[in-house]
């Protein structure tokens, strides 16, 4: 036998006996939920909602076992296990959690873009006597239809005739429409917001005083760095002029600034991902495997 | 000695890491926080708010990155709360609903007397990215004519008058990328002069600290600044020293610490090995 199938055999047994044991006796992995009678007034219709709550309520009024939570909790901690297996090596589990994943995204994607854009920017107020009969039954019993809405309806059915055997070319007036869009309108908050606001940001103060007059040495410092950090980052982009003499004592000085800059950006991202780590392992140790519980959720009171 | 560091499996050092992160988790230890003055900035932002000001709670975030910026999402709407701020909730994330409506859920379970549609509201989910927010700022019913739950904004108190956001006193933007907290600069902060204060993920963050102070009030950078976040709040507000469901970026900071000592004993290892590998010539 191979030693990494040994090892995987291994981790299996013992993993697997280890779930097998507390799974058994109730002490991992259930969800509880409080089951509430809702029957809104003058309605002929309820409903049942389902509210999670702690292991710990089991016993109060209403509070039952969810099966289908349970299952979904068991699932994620599998695909979770999954994907970690990659550090070890690309293998099966991953494979499927991976495919799972891409498949369970783009449906969810397709879903609520069809509901978010076509029904409710466009279907709603297109059609709303429909709409209230079908799917919006709270929409205002005075709301009319808006015409104009035609306009972005015809456009999206030229979008999609990209897909027609015949007359591909048609998506291209709606493109070209979104671009222009897009540009003129990202081109002005760019101007505004990252250019000129970001100029006024840089015209401060070299001497900075405190409110009492005294001078205010790190403040001063601070808004130096700040404005010498600009200008020779600046100067390191600007190739009109060779990089030699003060030109290139600058350029220099914003590559070290630069450099500055991504290790900060490289140990803020370090950072992020051990809090995405320390997250799933909180869920696996917690929600799933109860062997921690920071928040009291299964303390008996 | 050298040559077994040098052909070293990587997968031990996932291992150390693995082990580095989940030992303090599994010992539920915490260390003391010190808060930065960037975190009493955003603080202070909420908190010198008269009683009731209005404030969007934009959270652009979903489960991928709910380990990093749900701490301080949650610390944002217990701050609200405690503050009796009026609440709009809304995301520009598809996925972004079950985080809006767990912070809902902590207004019911923790602040019972906040109410649905007097205090607080759940826009939902909008799709058309950065144009929703262009739209919410000029003219709120284009896109929205009803809360997550189909009410119509005429029959919700706190909505029936509201005709844009750009009256807002305060946006709080909790953002995980894009669409998030630099289009609410650009779209909100920068044209229309609204505070805002934003928490984001470690890699966002740089990206994002030239706005400040002019067009960012505050930054809360990842799972430290909401930690400290967390820390400033509970100092101010002490019942929550009570609630360990209130200090999860304090739980969270012991992991950051061993991973990243567990981190710099290996950069330096890997130089000490480089440097004695130059001098050998190899």
């Amino acid at each position: 036998m191979k030693q990494s199938n040994l090892i995987w055999a291994l981790l299996l047994l013992v993993g697997g006996g280890f779930l097998f044991v507390r799974a058994t006796t109730g002490e991992m992995g259930r969800v509880y939920v409080s089951v509430t009678e809702v029957a809104p007034e003058g309605a002929n219709v309820s409903w049942t909602e389902e509210k999670q709550v702690h292991p710990k309520n089991l016993g109060e009024a209403n509070v039952r076992l969810s099966w289908s939570r349970t299952i979904g909790l068991w699932i994620a901690a599998f695909f979770t296990l999954s994907i970690f297996s990659f550090l070890y090596g690309d293998n099966f589990f991953y494979k499927l959690a991976e495919s799972i994943f891409i498949g369970s995204s783009a449906g969810y994607a397709m879903v609520v873009g069809f509901w978010g854009g076509a029904v409710d920017l466009l279907f709603r107020d297109l059609m709303p006597d429909f709409m209230r009969a079908t799917v919006y039954p709270t929409l205002a019993e005075d709301a009319t239809s808006n015409l104009v809405l035609l306009i972005p309806l015809a456009m999206g059915i030229m979008f999609l005739w990209r897909l027609a055997p015949v007359g591909g070319w048609i998506s291209r007036w709606p493109l070209a429409f979104f671009i222009g869009i897009t540009v003129g309108l990202r081109l002005i908050v760019y101007f505004e917001s990252d250019f000129i606001s970001q100029i006024q940001s840089t015209m401060i103060p070299l001497v900075v005083f405190a409110s009492d007059g005294a001078f205010d040495f790190w403040a001063s410092m601070k808004n130096i760095t700040i404005v010498i950090g600009v200008l020779s980052c600046l100067v390191y982009f600007f190739f009109s002029i060779e990089h030699k003499g003060v030109v290139g004592g600058t350029a220099r000085l914003g590559i070290w600034m630069l450099m500055v800059t991504f290790g900060a950006g490289f140990g803020y991202t370090v950072m992020g991902r051990i809090a995405l780590l320390s997250g799933r392992l909180e869920f696996l140790f917690d929600d799933w495997l109860w062997i921690i519980d920071p928040i009291g959720k299964r303390l008996i009171e | 000695m050298l040559n077994s560091l040098i052909n070293l499996d990587r997968r031990w050092i996932f291992l150390a890491m693995l082990l580095a992160v989940a030992i303090p988790i599994l010992m539920q230890v915490t260390f003391p926080e010190k808060v930065s003055p960037m975190v009493i900035n955003v603080f202070d932002a909420v908190e010198n708010l008269p009683e009731g000001s209005s404030v969007l709670m934009a959270y652009d975030y979903d489960p991928a990155s709910a380990g990093e910026l749900h701490p301080m999402a949650t610390a944002f709407t217990r701050h609200c709360a405690f503050k009796k701020h009026k609440m709009y909730f809304m995301t520009l994330w598809p996925a972004g609903l079950p985080m809006v409506q767990q912070n809902l859920d902590i207004l019911n379970r923790e602040y019972p007397e906040y109410e649905y549609g007097t205090d607080y509201v759940n826009l939902g989910y909008k799709t058309g990215l950065e144009g929703v927010i262009k739209l919410a700022t000029t003219n709120l019913r284009e896109i929205y004519s009803s809360d997550n739950q189909g009410t119509n904004l005429d029959n919700i108190p706190m909505t029936a008058d509201l005709k844009d956001i750009s009256k807002m006193d305060l946006i709080i933007n909790v953002s995980a990328g894009t669409p998030g907290a630099k289009e609410w600069v650009q779209y909100a902060s920068t044209p229309f002069k609204i505070p805002t204060v934003v928490g984001t993920t470690g890699v966002g963050a740089p990206a994002l600290y030239p706005y400040i102070p002019n067009q960012l009030v505050g930054l809360l950078g990842a799972i430290k600044g909401a930690a400290e976040y967390e820390k400033y709040l509970i100092g101010q507000y002490p019942e929550l020293a009570e609630n360990p469901s209130a200090q999860e970026g304090l739980r969270r900071m012991a992991p950051q610490m061993t991973a990243h000592v567990l981190m710099i004993f290996l950069i330096v290892l890997g130089n000490i090995i480089f440097f004695q590998q130059k001098r050998k010539g190899v």
